[in-house]
């Protein structure tokens, strides 16, 4: 049974239909992230679970109950925002204890979970001083235990990391997710770092132009995208154009060789060329079993990025990029320098849309 | 929502009628010097009266030599601090307040102390001295207005990089001054000069006090002397406020190329 | 020992060039510097200076006391009663017309017009500014005549009369009121819409959101600005002596007079009451810097 359910939403400003048909259930305690580009309508979504916005149709009901019809004020949903909105004249206890006060606690349990909350973020010495004097990532942790204190039963993340610097990102991210994962509590988290969504996500929502292109766990999003965009948007992809030889079999043509996609579904017409995408990983330059396809290319860019080489090839018309792992002992390759590149036919994707 | 919207339109009405109910009665009372009809009458008086002529002729003199001095001691003194002495600014911006913290009544009063006749320095003891002392006095008056639109002016240039890369292409300190930073900041002096003109212009302590023939004084003595002309001198005054205020947004806007990029 | 001997050079030798150049570029500064302190910084400490000397020129309190006479008490009282009172008003009125105009839902355009006219309106101060208010609430003005003729009203009969406190104090709301809407509306903009919004998810009301957010992150702001407009009206002299001429007992306009003429007999009680002003817009514009850079040390 769905904790959260989200049912046809929509919400036009004038004219425009910033989300269009929007569904999703979210189980208790789960932890999806909502993924897509700047305007793809992932806020207005959050905004409108949160009451800030009133969707233009649709229902959001949480434990069974519409809560439409619900103020903000009323709705028990806690939110973290990307600009963090502590209140500036109060201290970093008395923002925690904001909405225990407005619930009319009593001093003395609104001390206790005050303590018990910043002891959770680790700031527990930092209960007197102002939010101009902590650091981003500590407002930001502060803004989080506040929304947390009264025990909402969503809480809602806006972007909350976009404004930090990358290292407190990263170790923020974790944070949270550690957070959430020992209180247990259902929660939506917006983004539109792929990196951020794929690694603490139970589930992703995969946004563009106002509809849910896809939702599935991160390696599912990953692996097996189902949209030309999700493909794009979520990790690199290499694109080689290859041409339709036959549909029954799924086979096409890279140059002088053939693969047969079998059994992927092929729409296009005999005579088409389509995109096959492959990942940069799937691809290798040394064979791993006798069934994997070999095209040639020229080295044009070595890109040293770690553990990791990615190595920019030329293959016919295109470029692709091929992630290898950095071995201490093995030179890379030098530029010009002519390979075999394998792949296996089932790391393609095929995009015909 | 619609109940504070309803509740703000009507704040904002009542502020408005407040506001604009004596303009439009100061008009509707100038318009009535000839009895029966509605006249430009009280106009026509005031503007044939050579008093107003000369009253007028003068504190716009007086308005446009401030001006020039007003100019000549604060850019070079805006651009020093910014550049060479950042250090300094905090208390040359104090200064720069000081004639908005005393009021007007009590500098005058202490100039004609410091400058009477038997002072180091008798400004007031001529006609041309008195005149001095005047500029001066509304030079005073206008530093704050001036100083913090050449400030800003500076600011939004980003004066300390600009004189550098004049110099890095060979400029010397009279190029950098009159070639690149005084035609950027020149939108900013017209907005301090505009405020100064509005401010010389209805100027009444100082030039009472001094004795001298300006329009401030003029206008007072209208009123009390006559009925319908002071309306129709209020309306002229108001209007070249305006004026001002329009001249100043219409400077800042032909310097699109000068803002900020938010 | 080579270390030592660039030692010395560096604090001795090295110094009085860099000391010279240090100098020199403080010169920069001189004709600003000559012209206030002739013009502005001298002239105010004379008058400061003046105020405890006597004719003799040695220093004494006997000015300062002297200021317990009733006139000038009476006009102390008084220009600080109609500077509180349109410091309040204005203060008050100010903060609704800025408050609508920015989260009242009124259209943008309304706004800019509203600032455009309130830079004109707060510098409309003055001999102009009289002698439209008795165009309009004089005896002849506009909405005297027409309450009289249109609706058999007369003002005189609930006694109000332009010529005193009172249509003073209407007078210099005028320019008090388009002030502090210049000073209260960025201040307001300032009032982050997620502050709302986070103090809304947490559930509090309206009412809560004023009275625990808005007001107390506000307060310093209104209170400077409260003080500024008190200074503002306490020095205001022209529209004073334009609108009730010398009926009316003020501080500036008994330093006016003092000034133009010795009516107190006393030419050093002229510079003690001149302190007096200097004191008290001082200490109002004091209480005004201080509160400002507290609200933005809290708006980072």
């Amino acid at each position: 049974m769905s904790y959260l359910q989200i049912h046809n939403l929509a919400k036009n400003f004038g004219a425009t239909q910033v989300v269009k048909s929007f569904d999703l259930d979210i189980a208790k305690g789960e932890f999806v992230s909502f993924l897509g580009p700047s305007g793809c309508g992932k806020t207005t979504v959050l905004r409108m679970i949160a009451g800030f916005e009133t969707p233009s149709s649709g229902s959001i009901t949480i434990e069974g109950k519409d809560i439409l019809p619900l103020r903000a004020s009323q709705r028990n949903i806690g939110l973290v925002f990307q600009s963090y909105a502590l209140f500036p004249n109060m201290t970093v206890a008395k923002n925690v204890g904001f909405g225990l006060k407005i619930a009319g606690q009593s001093p003395d349990r609104i001390e206790a979970r005050v303590t018990e909350m910043l002891k959770l973020i680790g700031l527990g010495d930092k209960g007197d001083r102002y939010p101009f004097e902590l650091s981003g990532g500590q407002q930001q942790r502060v803004a989080l235990a506040r929304a947390l204190a009264v025990q909402p039963r969503v809480l809602l993340l806006d972007e909350p990391l976009s404004a930090l610097d990358a290292k407190i990102r990263v170790s923020l991210r974790r944070e949270i997710r550690e957070i959430q994962r020992s209180l247990g509590i259902t929660t939506i988290f917006v983004t539109h770092d792929q990196e951020e969504a794929l690694s603490i996500s139970d589930r992703v929502v995969v946004m563009n132009g106002g509809i849910a292109e896809q939702v599935g766990a991160p390696h599912e999003i990953y692996n097996r995208p189902k949209t030309k965009f999700v493909a794009n948007f979520v990790g690199t992809l290499n694109s080689i154009p290859a041409r339709v030889l036959d549909r029954s079999t799924s086979t096409f043509q890279i140059g002088s060789q053939n693969l047969s996609l079998a059994p992927a579904v092929v729409t296009s017409k005999i005579g088409n060329t389509v995109n096959l995408a492959i990942r940069p990983e799937s691809m290798r330059l040394n064979a791993r079993n006798g069934n994997d396809v070999v095209v040639s290319g020229t080295i044009e860019e070595v890109q040293f990025l770690g553990s990791v080489l990615r190595l920019r090839t030329r293959v016919m018309d295109s470029v692709v990029s091929l992630d290898t792992f950095n071995h201490p002992n093995v030179p890379p390759p030098s530029l010009g320098e002519v390979v075999a590149i394998h792949f296996s036919p089932r790391d393609v994707i095929l995009l015909e849309g | 929502m619609k109940a504070v919207k309803f509740w703000s339109w009507l704040a904002y009405a009542v502020g408005a009628f407040y506001f604009l109910l004596p303009l439009a009665a100061t008009f509707e009372f100038s318009l009535r010097a000839r009895r029966g009809t509605y006249s430009f009458d009280a106009y026509q008086v005031v503007l044939a009266d050579p008093q107003f002529r000369e009253t007028f002729a003068f504190s716009f003199a007086a308005a446009i030599v401030t001006i020039i001095v007003g100019t000549f001691i604060v850019v070079p003194t805006a651009y020093w601090v910014r550049l060479r002495l950042p250090q300094a600014r905090s208390v040359v911006e104090f200064i720069t307040l000081l004639p908005l913290i005393i009021p007007a009544i009590v500098i005058v009063f202490g100039h004609i102390r410091m400058f009477n006749t038997s002072s180091y320095l008798p400004l007031t003891g001529s006609t041309m001295g008195t005149n001095v002392l005047l500029i001066c006095g509304y030079a005073v008056l206008s530093l704050p207005y001036m100083y913090r639109a050449v400030d800003t002016g500076l600011r939004t240039i980003d004066v300390r990089t600009l004189t550098e890369a004049a110099q890095s292409l060979g400029g010397g300190w009279f190029t950098v001054l009159g070639r690149v930073i005084f035609p950027n900041v020149f939108v900013a002096i017209l907005s301090g000069a505009f405020l100064t003109f509005a401010i010389v212009i209805g100027e009444y302590v100082f030039a009472a006090l001094l004795n001298r023939p300006a329009f401030g004084p003029y206008m007072v003595w209208m009123g009390g002397n006559r009925a319908y002309e002071p309306a129709a001198l209020a309306v002229m005054a108001f209007a070249i406020t305006w004026g001002c205020m329009a001249l100043i947004q219409m400077a800042t806007r032909f310097s699109k190329y000068n803002k900020v990029v938010r | 020992m080579s270390d030592l001997g660039a030692l010395k050079r560096r604090t001795t030798g090295g110094s009085i060039a860099e000391f010279g150049k240090g100098l020199s570029v403080w010169l920069g500064l001189l004709p600003f510097a000559l012209f206030v302190s002739l013009f502005l910084i001298l002239p105010t400490m004379n008058i400061i200076v003046g105020a405890f000397q006597n004719a003799e020129g040695a220093f004494t309190f006997d000015n300062l006391v002297g200021l317990n006479q009733a006139n000038i008490l009476n006009a102390f009282w008084v220009s600080i009663k109609i500077s509180l009172l349109t410091a309040a008003l204005g203060c008050l009125i100010g903060l609704m017309i800025a408050a609508a105009l920015t989260k009242g839902g009124l259209p943008i355009w309304l706004r800019d017009a509203t600032i455009t006219f309130s830079g004109v309106a707060s510098n409309f101060a003055g001999v102009p500014l009289a002698f439209a208010f008795i165009a309009t609430f004089g005896r002849l003005g506009l909405v005297t005549v027409i309450l009289r003729d249109v609706f058999n009203f007369s003002l005189a009969s609930i006694g109000f009369n332009l010529i005193s406190f009172t249509g003073l104090a209407l007078t210099y709301l005028y320019f008090q009121v388009p002030l502090m809407i210049l000073i209260v509306t960025p201040a307001l903009d300032g009032m982050r819409r997620e502050w709302r919004e986070a103090a809304d998810s947490l559930g509090a009301s309206s009412g809560q959101y004023l009275r625990f957010v808005a007001l107390p992150i506000l307060w310093p702001t209104l209170l400077g600005t409260f003080a500024l407009l008190f200074a503002n009206a306490f020095g205001a002299v022209a529209t004073a002596m334009a609108l009730t001429g010398s009926s009316l007992s003020l501080m500036p306009i008994m330093l006016f007079a003092q000034i133009r003429g010795d009516v107190l007999q006393n030419p050093h009680l002229g510079y003690a009451i001149a302190f007096a002003m200097i004191a008290v817009t001082a200490i109002a514009n004091l209480i005004y810097i201080t509160l400002r850079a507290r609200a933005e040390r809290w708006q980072k």
